[in-house]
């Protein structure tokens, strides 16, 4: 549980609202889905890592996998990409199968893999330009470099870069080829909170650009500001599938509303509201427990009875209830490991 | 769509699908292995180990040996040649093992550890072009390496020009072929370019010993002979020796060669391991 200010909620809801298209959009028959994967399966000996993994994302979407480690995520995505060839199953990637169009694929879809590293002794530039060379309609180097802050460190040595640096120079070999899809795999683990949030914003900016973004990660709070919708992947397959904001609400029916009034009231004035389950007090602070428009209703009744809600948040459950509701784990909370 | 700068691909920006990425002039793709290279040769020289190795140590014996009074002594068995003149042959060796045994597998195996390998094979260009693209490389530095220590040691040092320059050539040919794979191997079966490093300076050692660099194969019993003749540097020293000095070289060496580059040529395509 988070105790998210109501501002931030306000958020997440226009957030899910606008979501909505795309997640109709994406429904199995439409032409514009930017990846289609159905009845994934993919196995390791007696290990399965993907059963019956099936999900679309949209074109212009930000898509998250989720899940905890060892769920099966990596290797889903690998195989949407044509690294892995799946048990059985099929993958489409703006229409094309990695398997037999692999060329295609491989012009349209920057991928950012885990724990991809460059040698030392080449420099920024030397492998940017390098990698540009390799695409049809590669994008500008020096454009990219400045979008991703790497201008300064064109003429230095890979060695000489910080990890977060590393991390934006894999991102803009991702992008250098001007994608229609990118996929990043744990793009933001290992990187400090400020160059954390400079991903998402970077992200966002993906997005803008038209660019349908899959993201694998364990960390919830990036999933949750991030993605349109979320994918929540358990030992292989798809538990969970909605906006951040819907899983969250699964996991838990009701709200709270927390606030300090500016006078006493009677309980009653707000117990015989029909949103209303619940009223508590907590020191100068009340709680109130219901369901639906809960903060409109407290506010507006309490108002018209003259006492003023001060402080007010709404204390909503979020993807980490979800997380641990629906796999029966503790998500990584630094999202630091992989 | 985007507000990067996209460049005119050759394709033209509407063009989709597998039939126009056919038609797709081969510049573009010279182009990109160009670029390959040139990044591979600007980590030959600044990673300068196996360079030093397979190109500075053999061309500094070289310049030594030529030097000593005793390596222009006429020893008997030679076939009136001096025992520099027999260590020319063991020198080009020298330089064609450490070349091939560090010089190629390093950067390979290196490749594979930073997962740079599987970073490109979510590119257009296929991975394998990392392999040629070594290969072209490392090729170009024993090329450059042979001429110097042959220029220099027939112009400098008194050793006498090929008799039979065709066997010459068609030997480090062979040579090549044979030790080329062999450091592919090298590659496949080593996790880090640290043990590329010590797996090819292990393989190095018995191998240079039958090309005669402590005992000029002169010089070794009947019986030792027998083996260097089936090792891929005493079959190369041989056939070379043969060439600059009495004419177009024996079957046997040049067939050991060949069976050496097909049996691993074999083995590193079955071995290769890309993550």
């Amino acid at each position: 549980m988070v105790n998210a200010p109501a501002q931030d909620m306000e958020n997440s809801v226009t957030r899910s609202g606008s979501a909505a298209p795309a997640a109709a959009a994406a429904e199995p028959g439409m032409s514009q889905a930017a990846v289609e994967i159905s009845h994934l399966h993919k196995t390791y000996g007696t290990l399965t890592a993907v059963d019956d993994v099936s999900f679309t994302v949209a074109e212009g979407e930000i898509f998250g996998i989720l899940g905890p480690n060892g769920a099966g995520k990596t290797t889903t995505v690998e195989c949407a990409i044509g690294l892995r060839t799946p048990d059985s199953g099929t993958v489409r990637l703006m229409g094309f199968d990695p398997r037999t169009q692999a060329a295609e694929v491989h012009e349209i879809v920057g991928v950012q893999l885990q724990s991809g590293a460059l040698p030392d002794q080449l420099k920024v530039r030397e492998i940017l330009d390098m990698y540009q060379s390799f695409y049809r309609q590669p994008a500008d180097v020096g454009e990219l470099a400045d979008v991703l802050g790497l201008t300064d460190k064109m003429g230095s040595f890979y060695k000489t870069l910080s990890g977060g640096q590393r991390q934006r120079l894999s991102v803009a070999l991702a992008l250098v080829g001007n994608p229609k899809v990118a996929v990043l795999d744990e793009m933001t683990t290992g990187l400090d909170p400020q160059a954390r949030r400079d991903a998402w914003d970077l992200i966002r900016g993906m997005r803008d650009r038209g660019v349908t973004v899959v993201l694998v990660t364990h960390f919830m709070e990036e999933a949750e500001r991030l993605c349109d919708r979320v994918a929540l992947i358990d030992a292989g397959r798809v538990v969970a599938l909605d906006t951040p904001a819907r899983l969250a609400a699964r996991a838990r029916g009701s709200k709270v509303v927390r606030f300090v009034p500016s006078d006493h009231f009677d309980d009653s004035l707000l117990t015989g509201l029909p949103e209303v389950t619940n009223v508590r007090h907590d020191g100068q602070h009340v709680e109130v427990d219901g369901s639906g428009d809960l903060v409109n209703a407290v506010i507006l009744t309490l108002a018209a009875a003259g006492v003023t809600a001060h402080d007010v948040e709404l204390v909503a459950s979020n993807l980490e209830d979800a997380f641990v509701k629906l796999t029966g784990r503790h998500s990584d909370p630094e999202g630091a490991t992989s | 769509m985007t507000a990067l700068a996209t460049r005119g691909g050759p394709g033209g920006s509407s063009s989709r699908g597998l039939v126009s990425h056919l038609r797709l002039p081969s510049r573009r793709w010279r182009i990109a292995f160009g670029k390959i290279v040139h990044n591979d040769v600007r980590l030959a020289y600044r990673r300068p180990g196996a360079l030093i190795a397979g190109f500075g140590i053999p061309v500094l014996l070289m310049v030594i040996f030529g030097e000593l009074p005793a390596f222009h002594e006429i020893v008997a068995g030679f076939g009136g040649f001096d025992i520099y003149d027999a260590y020319v042959p063991t020198l080009a060796m020298f330089a064609l093992a450490m070349i091939a045994l560090l010089g190629l597998p390093m950067p390979l195996a290196s490749y594979r550890e930073l997962g740079v390998l599987r970073r490109l094979s979510t590119t257009p260009v296929p991975r394998s072009w990392l392999l040629a693209s070594q290969g072209v490389v490392q090729l170009g530095v024993a090329v450059v390496a042979l001429v110097i220590l042959f220029t220099v040691s027939i112009t400098a040092f008194g050793t006498p020009a090929p008799v039979s320059i065709g066997g010459m050539l068609l030997s480090l040919a062979l040579c090549v072929a044979g030790l080329f794979p062999i450091g592919l191997l090298v590659a496949a079966v080593a996790k880090t370019a640290n043990a590329a490093s010590i797996i090819g300076r292990i393989a190095f050692f018995p191998m240079i010993f039958f090309a005669g660099l402590w005992l000029p194969r002169a010089l070794m019993p009947h019986w030792l002979l027998d083996i260097s003749n089936f090792t891929p540097l005493g079959a190369a020293d041989g056939a070379l020796q043969t060439s600059m000095l009495t004419g177009f070289p024996a079957t046997q060496p040049l067939l050991v060669m060949a069976g050496y580059a097909l049996v691993f040529g074999f083995l590193a395509r079955r071995f290769f391991r890309w993550e």
